[in-house]
């Protein structure tokens, strides 16, 4: 599904990936996870596109596409989706129009016809009752005036009515309270299939006790130091950081 | 010396406005308002055309507009199909360069409506009209003002009966042709006691550039009258507009202006408004979307001389290109106008760094019990908002146009006209595709 081959990007000059390695697969769940500044929303942002970032070296394939060559919305129409670990208010713009919007702008790309106003009422109904999002919610301004369990939420919800191949959750479950964070791993969970893959950043190993990781990759420095099955993160858990610090041939 | 230099160069101007606007021949015309006409010439000789250090004018260079030789705009007969507002049921008026062109107008009588020009209206000598034209310019030192007043052509004179509520509104489409045209038009739109009435003027070209529209209206809003008056701007070619409307409230009465500028190579709009009694309600918002070297100036004046009234103001610019923006809002609040709410608000957007605004939010307050409240700001579109989107599969360009849709509604919001504001919507759309 991806291949990322020595991922280097900058910011104003200043190195954040220093060569990221990483396959992921149709049907697997992989966890990221590493300490604060290490650059795992620098490397969400740079396969969603963000302009800041300057790629230096290295490729991304995304379904036998050059991702790296794509605007962000072509990125997003081919099936790429990142649920932001800061999502952002849009006063003014109505969380539902807006995501018609994109879902007949990716029909139009796929060269599908566009959403019916009552499949698309139909599609609302349902994902929003998947991660239980009041329809209040759905239909007011893009999180705006959202807690920020709410805009967690949110970013699932939208998820749900895009139907990415590649989902990226950048800690889509910090600030959830326990309640929130089953809600959201559920309708992750329910929305997997064998056709689509995940990437989870995350924390917290709690998180991984629901949505079941198949690889746990640490990124530290702008690198992915170490690798293994779900059981690192509780190695990690456990013994913290300094271990992979200790353990980096850096 | 160079104050006597300048003084002679803009009487100069003036002179040669005054000589082509000399050829106009009034002499027919109805002594009562013959003689508005001669006070307003003998005005014009005390007044000039503003500099650079006229206040009023600040931000607004009228270079452009004197520094050019016009000649008489005539009264055509063209095609209007394109101006008409689709699904829109509306009794039609058409101005051309000034005149009414009946033949052109697609309008059926209504009892208890008096529709039609205002140069038929002063023949019949109509009550309304003696009453009210002219009734608060008097005192107004302006010169562009004092031109329309002494050599206004033609217009629409408007008068709907004690509590008539007319259900059609009426779609006046103002067109200028030619190139170095001036018209100078006028309206009149009285709604008396009870009464109620919505109003959409187009000001519109047809071709020709470096034509001049130098437009007053006057809007008398009686007791307990509803008045919904929607200005569209949209002139294509490089042509000049100086659009004036003096409105008066009586109490209980309820008036709302929205004005929607999409072009125009210099715009600027006077809209001043008296609060001259209690309970009224006055709503008074404005989208301008400035493109290339458009110049769009509002200045508004809302004043409250009585207590217990309520204003809202909203302007909202867009400004892309090399385009500039000018807010001026005044409120005042008269001593005796105590309870007064008013509010009044102005944002732009900059699409460029060589797009400019000077927004001037002012109140005035001469009372203590009141709530009164204004602000400004000027930003650039939110990049973090246009990322969002984009990462969702919406384009650039339809972000961009979701951003500047949010951004405009609130100032659109009064419009109560269905078909208008779809029609405004779509206008902010092809804007941005
Ligand atoms: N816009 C920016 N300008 C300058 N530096 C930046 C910018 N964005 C990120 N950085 C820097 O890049 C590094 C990596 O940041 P990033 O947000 O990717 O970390 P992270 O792994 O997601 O951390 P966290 O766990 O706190 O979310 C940090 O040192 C950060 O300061
Ligand atoms: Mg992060």
């Amino acid at each position: 599904m991806i291949k990322i081959k020595n991922l280097h990007a900058n910011i104003d000059g200043k190195e954040i990936l220093k060569g990221i390695n990483l396959e992921v697969k149709a049907g697997e769940v992989h966890a990221i996870m590493g300490p604060n500044g290490s650059g795992k929303s620098t490397l969400s942002s740079v396969l969603a596109g963000r302009e800041e970032f300057e790629v230096t070296e290295g490729s991304v394939e995304f379904d036998g596409k050059d991702l790296l060559d794509l605007a962000p919305e072509d990125r997003a129409r081919e099936g790429l989706f990142l649920a932001f670990q800061y999502p952002i208010e849009i006063p003014g713009v109505s969380n539902i129009n807006f995501l018609k919007t994109a879902i007949n702008e990716k029909r139009a790309y796929l060269n599908q016809e566009p959403v019916s106003a009552k499949e698309f009422l139909g599609m609302v109904k349902e994902k929003s009752a998947l991660v239980e999002l009041d329809a209040k919610l759905a239909n007011r301004s893009v999180n705006e005036g959202f807690s920020g369990g709410e805009k967690k939420r949110n970013e699932i919800f939208q998820m749900a009515m895009l139907t990415p191949k590649l989902a990226i959750l950048d800690e889509t479950d910090s600030g959830l309270d326990i309640d929130a964070l089953r809600i959201v791993a559920n309708g992750v969970n329910k929305l997997k299939s064998p056709n689509n893959a995940t990437i989870v950043i995350t924390h917290y190993q709690r998180l991984l006790d629901y949505i079941i990781p198949d690889f746990v990759h640490v990124l530290y420095d702008g690198k992915i130091v170490k690798s293994g099955s779900k059981d690192l993160a509780l190695e990690l858990e456990e013994k913290g950081y300094d271990w992979i610090k200790n353990e980096s041939p850096l | 010396m160079e104050n006597i230099n300048t003084t002679i160069a803009t009487s100069e101007k003036k002179d040669k406005f005054l000589e082509v606007l000399s050829t106009l021949d009034f002499t027919t015309e109805n002594p009562t308002f013959l003689q508005h006409r001669i006070t307003s010439q003998n005005e014009l000789n005390e007044l000039d055309f503003p500099t650079s250090k006229t206040e009023y004018w600040k931000y607004t260079r009228v270079g452009k507009i004197v520094n050019n030789t016009y000649t008489l705009g005539q009264p055509e007969k063209i095609d209007v199909s394109d101006f008409l507002i689709p699904n829109l049921d509306a009794q039609v008026l058409v101005i051309i360069n000034g005149h009414v062109v009946a033949d052109l107008s697609d309008f059926t009588s209504v009892d208890g409506v008096t529709l039609t020009s205002l140069s038929h209206a002063k023949k019949q000598n109509f009550e309304g009209l003696k009453k009210h034209f002219n009734q608060f310019t008097q005192d107004k030192k302006e010169i562009f003002l004092a031109f329309n007043n002494a050599f206004h052509t033609d217009g629409i004179y408007l008068e709907v009966a004690k509590n008539k509520i007319i259900e059609k509104p009426l779609h006046i489409i103002n067109i200028t042709t030619g190139n170095n045209t001036i018209s100078q038009s006028r309206n009149l739109f009285l709604a008396n006691v009870g009464s109620q009435v919505k109003i959409i003027e187009s000001f519109v070209n047809v071709n020709g550039e470096k034509n001049f529209n130098n437009h007053v209206s006057e809007l008398i809003i009686s007791e307990n009258a509803i008045m919904e008056y929607n200005k569209i701007q949209d002139k294509k070619e490089t042509n000049f507009s100086i659009v004036t409307e003096q409105v008066y409230q009586e109490a209980n009465s309820n008036f709302t202006i929205n004005t929607a500028t999409f072009n125009g190579a210099l715009v600027r709009n006077n809209l001043n408004i008296e609060v001259d009694a209690s309970n009224c309600e006055t709503n008074l918002n404005g989208l301008y979307l400035g493109k290339n070297k458009d110049h769009i100036d509002n200045h508004t004046v809302v004043d409250h001389k009585k207590p217990h009234c309520n204003s809202n103001e909203i302007y909202r610019g867009v400004l892309d290109n090399e385009s500039t923006g000018v807010f001026n809002g005044k409120v005042f609040v008269r001593p005796n106008a105590q309870k007064t709410n008013a509010f009044q608000q102005n944002n732009n957007i900059l699409l460029t760094d060589n797009a400019t605004v000077n927004s001037k939010p002012e109140l005035e307050i001469y009372a203590d019990d009141v709530k009164c409240s204004h602000g400004s700001t000027t930003g650039q579109i939110d990049e973090e908002a246009i990322f969002y989107l984009q990462s969702r599969g919406i384009s650039k360009k339809g972000a961009l146009k979701l951003m500047i849709n949010a951004f405009a509604k609130d100032a659109l919001e009064r419009i109560s006209i269905e078909a208008l504001q779809a029609y405004i919507d779509n206008k902010i759309e092809e804007r941005f595709i």
